[in-house]
């Protein structure tokens, strides 16, 4: 990061705008794409993702003392992935039909570069409660990228919003939305219009 | 179907085309995008994906057949498919250095993204929610690695062209203009299903 220590809730709020993990720098998109399709399993990968977020950020920042160097990359994969093995439990115990639908993709949370991102960038130099709330901002500012796509992904795809019907049940649905080309197409258009509205915002 | 009767020819193919894992799984993208601008260290990294995804595949099927399943650890399985894996980049990292300096400069710089890269790891986990043999693991390891080359060796020379040719617009420029190649292209491969189906 080239800016300055970031402190306190000023840590939290530039993930969510100017320096938003998805949009701004292209991380963890992999779950972006992959999870879309379905408002319900983006939420519960939004919040899994939060959780692992936080909780490793805030591991990996009250060991960043007691890490060596060298072998400070292996040990942050650790602590992230013993935080994506409780979540998984946890899914499996009370939401296992989402569990079954999301796959690999909550396994994934381990390799998702945000969590890295966060722990190397930010954690490992700063204290606990900041690196919890970079932390935190990052898993929102995330999450405020999947939902908003998920929420077009879903309806216009297979007509339901969250499960429920949303469209009429004649709706001829876009198959072509829940495949996997459209993740792509979805998460372009996105970043373009958030670029095109920075991009007005700087000039005026 | 009984997943295990398939042949793992069968498996290689699929991995490669309808079952593509950057295009269809959406796996290995960050480092699919950052180093897509230039071909020749796409294809060095892809080479590296399809090398450490054959030899990780098969390892952690043993690690979890032969070590996690008798135990019943097999909630322990996603640490120890890290650990495999970083272990394995590690080894063959010290062993190209000392073999031979253009192999490292080619392939070697590669390996430690590789750790790191949701391709190696998804496919690792796909092969353990599928339940494949140890002969469809080697297969569909191999065959994950090669599509992914094949999608970011593909990705790499369209853009090079394309920054030479033409106006993109600017807002779309860089991972934007990107993202919609590699729909136009995971559209094309949807072209493949019908051919070979694994799952």
């Amino acid at each position: 990061m080239s800016a300055g220590p970031v402190k306190g809730v000023a840590a939290l709020k530039r993930m969510l705008w100017e320096e938003n993990p998805v949009i701004g720098q292209i991380l963890g998109i992999c779950s972006a794409l992959a999870v879309t399709n379905l408002v319900k399993n983006t939420l519960v990968m939004c919040l899994g993702l939060i959780f692992t977020l936080m909780m490793s950020c805030f591991t990996v920042s009250l060991l960043r003392n007691v890490i060596p160097r060298q072998v400070r990359m292996i040990i942050q994969v650790l602590v992230i992935a013993a935080y994506v093995i409780v979540i998984k439990i946890i899914l499996d115990a009370y939401l296992p039909e989402i569990s079954n639908e999301l796959g690999p993709y909550v396994g994934l949370i381990i390799t998702n570069c945000i969590v890295m991102g966060r722990t190397e960038g930010y954690a490992m130099n700063n204290k606990p409660g900041d690196a919890i709330l970079d932390g935190i901002g990052a898993g929102i500012g995330y999450s405020l990228v999947l939902l908003p796509i998920s929420m077009i992904r879903e309806p216009l795809g297979l007509g339901t919003f969250f499960g429920m019907q949303l469209l009429p049940p004649d709706w001829t649905k876009w198959n072509m939305m829940v495949i996997a080309p459209s993740g792509f197409f979805a998460l372009a258009t996105f970043i373009w219009f958030v670029k095109a509205f920075k991009a007005s915002e700087g000039k005026r | 179907m009984d997943i295990q009767s398939i042949h793992p020819l069968v498996i290689f193919f699929a991995a490669i085309t309808t079952n593509n894992i950057l295009l269809t799984n959406f796996l290995g993208m960050c480092s699919f995008l950052a180093v897509s601008k230039d071909l020749k260290s796409s294809l060095g990294l892809g080479v590296a994906v399809i090398f450490v995804s054959t030899f990780t595949a098969p390892l952690n099927w043993l690690a979890y057949h032969k070590l996690l399943v008798p135990f019943g650890l097999e909630y322990l399985q996603y640490i120890v498919f890290i650990i495999v894996i970083a272990a394995f980049t590690q080894i063959i990292e010290m062993i190209i250095e000392r073999v031979s300096t253009l192999l490292y400069l080619t392939l070697g710089i590669f390996l430690p993204l590789i750790t790191v890269n949701c391709a190696i790891f998804g496919c690792v986990l796909f092969l353990v929610i599928r339940q494949y043999t140890f002969m469809q693991s080697i297969a569909y390891g191999l065959g994950a690695g090669t599509g992914w080359a094949l999608a970011i060796a593909a990705l790499a020379g369209i853009r090079t062209r394309m920054e030479k040719k033409s106006k993109v617009i600017a807002e779309l420029e860089g991972p934007g203009i990107a993202l919609i190649i590699t729909g136009i292209m995971a559209m094309a491969f949807i072209g493949f299903s019908g051919i070979v189906k694994i799952n």
